[in-house]
């Protein structure tokens, strides 16, 4: 039969192909952790509990050999500081894209007559499309000013009795606009989640609800947030994914800071991301190579991170059989 | 009345008794002031929503108008001056390369999900497939780094540096592919099947005409989102300010979205200029291909990864 045959050829090709997933998921695992391995063996638990990123010294010719591994004589690489300033810009791009984020879906789910709701909800997709990098430069040009010449200032005065919301605000190139460039990055994938799950609100439950004499408010507070508020957290940890990863917009607006803990809501911060994409030159010039290493390791806590949270997401956003 | 219905029922009467006590605690007047507050805050949330991409696109629309010029197209960077077409090139050439790679695999894996494998498979390789997605585009640009361009020997490269862009595009047609197909009705198919048609002449003749509009929506999207990256090409195409050769290996290559975040941080206004022309070529480019790709579907939300 040569229908048959040319039956399973094709099904063992598209099966080949289907491969490609999982093995460029665990050729990145394999590949960023053996290249890891030799800093990871340098520092020991202290590559994650070190505050200092040194890359020792590089003119001497001198070498330091530690747990049987070589790097430049006085080189430590302690990514603290990075994890912290990773996780900081994302709790506050977090904490402002979700209240926005959800009051958005809210108006186009339940406030926005329905020729309107097209057209916003389309504008809010397009966000989505815009390059990292772009956001970036508006970040630049129109957040860091913003944040050293207004909302820093306006907020320390307010809020400064919290130690973290305190000044000096600085320049503004820091935690703050960093994260809250990665709030509007983050807020169309919140508003468009939410938004489905809002109108998946089953009908008889709206109209149950109207029927019984509630305000539109009632009805939608009861019924339609409790309905849709499992696929909103799913997409609220799917956007911290997201900002966990996110390298060029944090690059150009987070100040770079290096060896660094932050101290408050406006000073320089550096994440896992970002130190990668700017410490690669200097470290080529580290002739033991242990610096590269040592960027493996950061590349390796990164792709572990965003693996935890973007599978636990999944798994939430999969469950509840919404996006 | 059937089980389930009557469960659906009793869990409305809750649902809705709890709503009833609380809003029978407040006075009328409260009830309609607490709506309009809460309306106003949904508004205020969809306005602070909108804003950032207005102001995005007249920024970049109004500096990017200025910088536009014909040295833009006709001329390489030269320092932090000159014009783009070494980018420009370089990105058609990055991300031509990489869909190269990505569409034809991307579109045959998703047909192995949709159409053979079994149910518990499917779910696995989709599971596998969001999560890549997910999977920061720095650390893609590593991984490139550490196997392409280091063990491979490639160095700073076009092959490098699509290869990597194409790990990023992948999952995105997986997904369309994937879900197109399963849009696919059931007797359309079946149809197919009881002429006796095989099952790779019914996906080939039958499913995949009819979910083509879906996969190349998707395809479109990667498209749009190769273009877009920067992390991934840093350290596997690197950068070059000459146009780009057909030299697969060993030789660097410029792209738009590195003259926007280089550029910008340099003292110099013509370097200023050139970074809000990139910008501006980026936004147009990704915001076309975003419209086609919507146009194309005729309905949002379907491409959702």
């Amino acid at each position: 039969m040569r229908g048959e045959r040319a039956d399973r050829l094709y099904r063992a090709g598209v099966g080949l192909l289907a491969g490609a997933v999982p093995v460029a998921l665990g050729a990145i695992a394999v590949f960023v952790l053996v290249d890891a391995l030799p800093a990871l063996r340098y520092m020991g638990l202290g590559f994650w509990t070190g505050t200092q990123w040194n890359l020792g010294n590089q003119y001497g010719g001198t070498t330091a050999s530690q747990n049987g591994v070589v790097a430049a004589a006085g080189a430590t690489f302690g990514i603290l500081p990075y994890i912290l300033g990773t996780l900081l810009t994302s709790a506050v791009a977090l904490a402002v894209a979700l209240p926005l984020g959800v009051g958005a879906a809210l108006f186009l789910s339940e406030y926005a007559p329905p020729r309107l709701r097209l057209w916003l909800s389309s504008l809010v997709e397009l966000l989505a499309g815009v390059p990292s990098v772009v956001y970036g430069l508006w970040g630049l040009a129109v957040v860091v000013p913003a944040v050293a010449g207004g909302i820093g200032p306006w907020l320390s005065a307010a809020l400064g009795f919290i130690p973290f919301l305190r000044g000096p605000v600085g320049t503004g190139l820091g935690l703050l606009s960093a994260g809250l460039v990665l709030a509007v990055m983050v807020l169309p994938l919140i508003a468009a989640t939410a938004r489905d799950a809002m109108q998946q609100t089953p009908r008889a439950l709206r109209e149950g609800a109207v029927a019984l004499g509630l305000t539109r408010w009632e009805a939608i507070a009861g019924v339609v947030l409790p309905t849709a508020r499992p696929a909103i957290f799913g997409a609220a940890i799917l956007a911290l994914g997201r900002a966990l990863g996110e390298t060029m917009a944090v690059l150009m607006v987070s100040g770079g800071s290096i060896n660094l803990l932050p101290t408050n809501l406006y000073g320089p911060v550096n994440t896992l991301a970002a130190v990668i994409a700017s410490q690669l030159d200097a470290a080529f010039t580290d002739a033991t190579h242990m610096a590269l290493h040592a960027l493996a390791g950061i590349a390796l806590t990164l792709f572990v991170i965003s693996l935890v949270v973007n599978g636990t997401a999944r798994l939430i956003v999969r469950r509840e059989g919404a996006a | 009345m059937s089980a389930a219905d009557w469960e659906a029922t009793a869990y409305l009467r809750r649902r809705h008794g709890q709503v009833l006590a609380e809003a029978s605690r407040r006075s009328r007047a409260a009830r309609q002031v607490r709506g309009r507050v809460f309306g106003a805050l949904a508004a205020l949330g969809m306005a602070a929503s909108l804003f950032p991409l207005l102001d995005i696109v007249e920024l970049v629309a109004v500096h990017g108008a200025r910088a536009l010029s014909a040295a833009v197209f006709t001329q390489v960077t030269n320092g932090v001056s000159g014009g783009l077409q070494n980018a420009i090139l370089g990105t058609v050439f990055l991300v031509a390369l990489g869909l190269a790679v990505a569409a034809p695999i991307g579109v045959g894996a998703g047909v192995y999900v949709a159409e053979w494998s079994d149910a518990r498979t499917a779910a696995a390789l989709n599971y596998l497939t969001d999560v890549l997605v997910g999977v920061p585009s720095i650390v893609v640009g590593y991984f490139g780094f550490i196997v392409f361009v280091g063990d491979f020997g490639w160095g700073f490269s076009w092959l490098a540096g699509s290869l990597a862009l194409a790990v990023i595009m992948l999952p995105y047609i997986v997904r369309a592919t994937e879900l197109a197909l399963s849009k696919v009705p059931l007797d359309l198919r079946e149809g197919s099947l009881a002429l006796g048609v095989t099952r790779a002449r019914t996906v080939h003749a039958v499913s995949l005409p009819f979910a083509l509009p879906g996969i190349l929506t998707g395809v479109l999207l990667a498209m749009g989102i190769g273009i877009g990256e920067t992390a991934p090409l840093l350290y596997t195409a690197s950068w070059s300010n000459y146009n780009p050769s057909l030299a697969l290996t060993h030789s660097p290559v410029g792209y738009l979205t590195y003259v926007v975040w280089t550029f910008i941080q340099e003292p110099f206004s013509t370097a200023h200029s050139l970074a809000y022309a990139a910008a501006l070529l980026l936004m147009a480019g990704v915001l076309a291909i975003n419209l086609v790709a919507r146009q194309w579907l005729g309905r949002r939300g379907e491409h959702a990864a």
